[in-house]
């Protein structure tokens, strides 16, 4: 790179160092970049991969029914279940005959791909917009099937349209 | 004995109030100093800064210093134990000490009792000022060597050679001021520019190289290599942990206030309210009032001095080594012999 020796006004320093001082004062008044992130939150992509959830009818019935198509895709092999045979006096539990005693999720094997949600015949499990979590522990990474429901849409409406998000109503649009 | 007991011990029990008040005054300003350091550093860069201790996280200054004195206090084995220990006293010790002849208000009446504003008005003032501000240095060079770090030590001599070269051009700065004002008290100084106009009126020169020394002594932005974070890991203070560094970046700030308050006091009329008799102010509200507006007025300079202070940091990157000292001593000594010379010619044709 060429050298050139500096001109009068150059080796002054001040017109330089002023030019510099206005430019980082107006930025002081500008828009800033930061979200305050836990009060605020960016919006969502429509095809963002979250925590997964196991979904529920709208009787609040499980839909899973341990077909192991979603652990058979997963690229990962976080998945693994347990099926077991629903007895009559538990047909509002599980809505088909077949359901999953055990389903257990590692969420650090997880690579988040989605391929669970798109192998599913049954719409049981879906990735939801809840993400980063955080824990002292390994073993409490490995999420069982009390993490993964969703909440029950009858008792529990609230939490359940909360943990559904608004996935649905972006897909729909 | 006898000395002590003839001297007036109400007049002790003032100057002891008073220090006590100035110190903890400064601290506290240092403190909020760091945060609003931060906050404004934020604000250039398009950031938000500290907003998570506190409202708008004004406890962020607490919760730092918390922090500082929970942390493991490391003394190093091949280290000084004992000037490892006095380099941050130094430091600390010498930023406070300026602090006593700076003239914060005229005086208040307390209990019927003239209570002068000033820790000491002593006719020497500016010499007092030079005088602590060079044993600064003192607390970089011991601090650095004590810690046998090579490093610390090449940072320490960087400081010491920095801080000894910028004196001179801020002494001889200050000495086409002294011509005009024929005082080196500061409460004579700040008098004067009551009756007439600001110093910076005649001298914007003299305060132009005043202030680039001054920036130079405190160790900030751009003449910062003493701290050379990415040349020298962490500079002086890379051994220190706990408190003891805690005093070290402490000082810095306390540095910044005490100089901001010196630059307003010599060039900017100290605690003269722009614009306003204050004499006349007195007789109608009383001195304890004029007094607090004039130190609002003294507050509000420096505030605005610091506030430069940590503008200029976020803006302007380091000199490097060779042009600093070619900046200090080819530059702004000729420049501030001539501003000399020509306040003495000036002087002398209005004279006659």
């Amino acid at each position: 790179m060429e050298q050139k020796p500096m001109s009068f006004m150059e080796s002054l320093y001040l017109p330089a160092i002023f030019k510099g001082m206005a430019i980082t004062f107006k930025h002081m008044f500008r828009k800033k970049a930061t979200i305050n992130y836990p009060e605020e939150k960016r919006p969502f992509s429509p095809i963002f991969r979250g925590l997964h959830v196991l979904n529920r009818d709208e009787e609040g019935r499980e839909n899973c029914t341990a077909c192991g198509l979603c652990a058979v895709a997963c690229p990962a092999e976080a998945i693994t279940m347990e099926a077991a045979e629903r007895t009559p006096n538990e047909e509002h539990l599980y809505r088909e005959e077949k359901y999953a005693a055990k389903y257990e999720i590692n969420m650090l094997r997880c690579i988040f791909c989605g391929l669970c949600e798109e192998a599913c015949p049954k719409d049981a499990i879906y990735l939801s917009e809840t993400f980063a979590p955080s824990s002292f522990t390994r073993k409490s990474f490995i999420y069982s099937k009390d993490e993964l429901l969703i909440p029950h849409p009858v008792n529990e409406p609230e939490k359940f349209e909360a943990a559904k998000g608004a996935r649905e109503a972006r897909q729909k649009n | 004995m006898t000395l002590l007991f003839t001297m007036d011990l109400l007049l002790v029990l003032e100057k002891f109030l008073l220090i006590g008040a100035v110190i903890s005054f400064a601290l506290v300003v240092a403190m909020y100093t760091t945060y609003a350091e931060r906050k404004i550093a934020a604000w250039m860069q398009d950031r938000r800064g500290p907003n998570r201790a506190g409202p708008l996280g004004l406890l962020q200054p607490v919760a730092d210093g918390v922090k500082l004195f929970f942390k493991e206090e490391i003394i190093p084995i091949a280290s000084n134990r004992f000037l490892f220990v006095l380099g941050p006293a130094l430091a600390m010790i010498t930023a406070m000490l300026t602090s006593a002849v700076i003239p914060w208000g005229e005086y208040i009446e307390v209990l019927g009792r003239k209570v002068n504003l000033q820790i000491a008005d002593v006719n020497i003032g500016i010499l007092y000022v030079f005088g602590v501000v060079s044993m600064g240095v003192y607390g970089i060079m011991i601090g650095g060597w004590a810690s046998n770090n090579k490093f610390s030590l090449l940072a320490a001599v960087r400081g010491a050679s920095q801080i000894i070269s910028y004196e001179l051009a801020m002494g001889l700065s200050l000495i086409s001021l002294l011509m005009m004002t024929g005082s080196l008290s500061l409460k004579t100084i700040v008098e004067q520019q009551m009756n007439g106009s600001w110093n910076i009126v005649y001298q914007p020169l003299g305060f132009l190289i005043f202030i680039i020394c001054v920036f130079a002594e405190c160790n900030r932005t751009p003449f910062d290599l003493p701290e050379a974070e990415n040349e020298l890991n962490f500079g002086y203070h890379q051994e220190y942990s706990s408190m003891k560094l805690g005093l070290y970046l402490f000082s810095e700030y306390v540095n910044m206030f005490i100089s901001s308050a010196v630059m307003a006091t010599l060039f900017f009329g100290g605690y003269d309210i722009p614009f306003v008799d204050e004499s006349a102010l007195a007789a109608s509200w009383g001195p304890n009032l004029t007094a607090l507006f004039c130190f609002m007025a003294l507050f509000a300079k420096v505030l605005f001095f610091l506030f430069v202070f940590i503008w200029v940091r976020w803006t302007i990157p380091r000199f490097r080594y060779d042009q600093l000292m070619d900046l200090g001593w080819k530059k702004l000594i000729p420049l501030a012999l001539a501003n000399m010379i020509i306040t003495a010619v000036v002087m002398l044709l209005i004279k006659n």
